[in-house]
């Protein structure tokens, strides 16, 4: 591993090291070119894992202080925990259930494809499907993505079996154990899926790509990587010329470094990327790092979440074995007969007990919830991933009067449901509900959003300067060498699940970083 | 007062007087945790709250989720875990106090020997109330997060101790026909 010292104003520093960053982080190091990764948790591992629901969610998750407004059911149930992503090394790939999904063709067109949607911020993406494609291929042989390079597919579990009975049921077509970053056999020096059914809380077997035990230690091989853990990002600073010159950072101790950079990339997640840009202002930015466009932090996407649980007369035990084991894709197509815009994905999902009785329906309580959860072993369920409009008004601003343990402010997330938010969630969970009824379900429960896992779209990627924060590259408009790294950049949230597009916007981006160092124009 | 730890169930007469305040019970023979207790016969020796609250309590999470079947012992858990973090702090000790009087003058008599019925429109009247919140929040924790609940609803909990379920039951469901392996493949060499 290299060991940097902070006056060397030659590597690339990255912040953050999940799908974004740990990527964007080996693709550079395999290029020869010096990295400081910086990561604000703890490095952990496949033995220090554990399968205990709450136990890992404190090992884990990102558990800063952070507000919410809004109409969305989240501020009233999770009012300080509006995400549900992770402070460790790998990020959020070590809870990530591992779809791993392509865009679709429209949905890189969303504004073109559909039309004016009031009170939207629609805009098409700068790239299209053709041109992210070669690295959608790199992306699924990095992360071995089952039905992918000829990659079989997962064995489904009890869960996914009444998933795709119901699916048959309904006339679905395409329904099958999908496309997953989950080893069907030995690959990569990494073991097959043992079926463990705990993959949010970090693979034990290791079979669940994550950043952490793929990209990172990759990339330490090459000796060009310095990852500092439990360091926490402030502020990136420029010179007068408007380029970004170094990061200050504050380590475990509470020291504050300010570590060199030739160039920076920010991939803290959706919340903590613009809040960090916002945190960044400075004379020349007034209004925040790279925010001439005014969108730094807007456009805030989730993407339209809630899962349907039915109780049936016989057991499924829907716990056992991988947690998204199957999907059915035919609601994710484009067709507004539906009531509304853009499409959903149907993914099976499961909680252990001490999940299931905090977020099945968070604050309920009574003999209605109680029987239910007497259903448990009996229960089967699944999770809506849908598309959800961008708006101005959703977004993440800076809190003035809560400040963080450094004494920041911390971020404020704000989110209105959509009409058509709400029209493709009714229909979702109408049809989820006609699905697992069609199999003889005995009573089906409407779950609402949990805290968000899927995070986009804060810094997003535009054409024109004016409309966005980052070029088809995630390079920022305002700043030549700073780089948006994670789902921050997504113009769109399209309906799949956003990691695989976040892997091979990194890769694409290593290429286009070390060609424009290669030609000193960074 | 879990199965890792699990509570005496020798306590003696003496210190059973010596005690103010103490929870007992017996777990039924029935029960599916009767064979995983070390004693069927459990106590919870309270620390901070008094008799009445710690009764008014374990009947409040009785009645905020009630299961038929689920052992006494395992809503003692909430009474214990409140306790426990009343004896750190001073103000929830004075929130968990107060609440006894709001859930008595609820039921308009002692709450804890109260009807289910009369104890239920009770709770719905102090719906509002932090005690309320404080209680009920507490309840989804130390319910539902124990290996008494688990094996009382079924789950099998931490799972890479015994190999994960790839050899035990993953895909055993029986009842709908198997998906045909373009669907779902079958498992291949580990």
């Amino acid at each position: 591993m290299a060991n940097i010292a902070t006056s060397d104003g030659s590597a690339v520093v990255i912040i953050g090291s999940g799908a974004g960053g740990g990527t964007l982080a080996n693709e550079l190091c395999q290029k020869g070119i010096k990295v400081v990764l910086l990561e604000a948790g703890k490095r952990e591992s496949s033995a220090t894992f554990i399968n205990d629901e709450w136990k890992s969610f404190g090992q884990l998750a990102w558990l800063d202080k952070r507000t919410t407004s809004g109409t969305w059911r989240v501020a009233t149930d999770f009012p300080n925990l509006p995400a549900w992503v992770c402070k460790t090394v790998g990020g959020t790939t070590t809870h990530w259930a591992g779809a791993s999904l392509r865009f679709q063709e429209h949905e890189f067109k969303a504004r073109t494809t559909y039309g004016d949607v009031a009170d939207a911020n629609l805009l098409d993406w700068p790239i299209d499907l053709a041109e992210l494609a070669p690295y959608y291929h790199r992306a699924e042989y990095k992360m071995g993505v089952t039905r992918t390079n000829d990659v079989p597919g997962l064995p489904g579990n009890n869960n996914f079996k009444v998933l795709y009975n119901g699916a048959q049921k309904l006339g679905y077509k395409k329904c099958s154990t999908g496309h997953m970053a989950i080893n069907s056999r030995l690959r990569d020096n990494r073991s097959s899926c043992m079926q463990l059914g705990f993959c949010f809380q970090g693979c034990k077997s290791g079979a669940k790509w994550s950043t952490l035990y793929t990209e990172i230690p990759k990339a330490e091989a090459t000796g060009h990587l310095d990852l500092r853990t439990q360091v926490h990002v402030l502020r990136v600073e420029h010179n007068a010329a408007g380029k970004a010159t170094a990061v200050v950072y504050v380590d475990a101790a509470g020291a504050q470094h300010r570590q060199k950079a030739r160039v920076v990339a920010i991939a803290g997640n959706s919340i903590e990327t613009p809040r960090l840009l916002l945190n960044s202002a400075s004379s020349l930015f007034p209004e925040g790092l790279a925010n001439s466009s005014g969108q730094v932090g807007k456009n805030y996407m989730r993407h339209l979440t809630g899962s349907v649980y039915a109780s049936f007369d016989e057991p499924v035990h829907m716990y056992r074995g991988t947690t998204m084991a199957g999907i059915v894709q035919d609601e994710a197509r484009f067709d507004p007969s539906r009531g509304f815009a853009g499409g959903y994905e149907m993914e099976t999902i499961s909680l252990g007990l001490p999940f299931m009785a905090a977020f099945l329906n968070p604050g309920a309580w009574g003999a209605d919830f109680t029987g239910m959860l007497d259903a448990y072993t009996n229960m089967a369920g699944m999770w809506i991933v849908g598309e959800d409009m961008p708006r101005e008004t959703n977004r993440v601003t800076l809190n003035p009067d809560v400040k963080d343990q450094y004494g920041m402010p911390v971020p404020n997330v704000h989110y209105d449901d959509h009409p058509n938010d709400v029209a493709m969630r009714a229909h979702a969970f109408s049809q989820g509900r006609k699905l697992y009824e069609s199999v003889g379900a005995k009573r089906v429960v409407e779950t609402p959003p949990y805290p968000s896992t899927h995070n986009l779209g804060t810094c997003r990627m535009s054409a024109d300067p004016k409309l966005g924060v980052v070029n088809p590259h995630g390079q920022t408009h305002d700043v030549p060498n700073l780089f948006i790294s994670d789902g921050s950049q997504f113009t769109t949230s399209a309906s799949e699940n956003p990691t695989l597009t976040i892997v091979s916007l990194a890769i694409r981006q290593s290429d286009y970083i070390a060609s424009a160092m290669s030609k000193q124009l960074v | 007062m879990d199965l890792r730890n699990p509570p005496s169930g020798e306590l003696s007469r003496r210190d059973m007087l010596r005690r103010t305040a103490v929870l007992f019970g017996t777990i039924a023979a029935s029960s599916t945790l009767a064979a995983l207790a070390p004693s069927r016969a459990w106590a919870l020796e309270l620390q901070t709250l008094s008799q009445g609250d710690g009764d008014a309590l374990l009947a409040f999470a009785q009645t905020l989720y009630p299961h038929a079947t689920l052992p006494t012992a395992v809503y003692a858990l909430v009474v214990k875990d409140l306790d426990g973090a009343a004896a750190k702090d001073p103000e929830l000790a004075t929130l968990l106090r107060g609440g006894t009087s709001q859930l008595d003058s609820a039921a308009g008599t002692t709450f804890a020997t109260a009807s289910p019925d009369v104890r239920l429109a009770a709770a719905q009247k102090i719906e509002a109330t932090p005690y309320f919140a404080k209680v009920r929040s507490t309840c989804i924790t130390s319910l539902y997060d124990n290996e008494m609940a688990y094996a009382h609803f079924g789950y099998e909990g931490a799972s890479w101790p015994k190999g994960g379920y790839i050899r035990r039951g993953f895909n055993d469901l029986s009842w709908l026909p198997n998906p045909p392996a373009s669907a779902s493949p079958t498992v291949g060499l580990l």
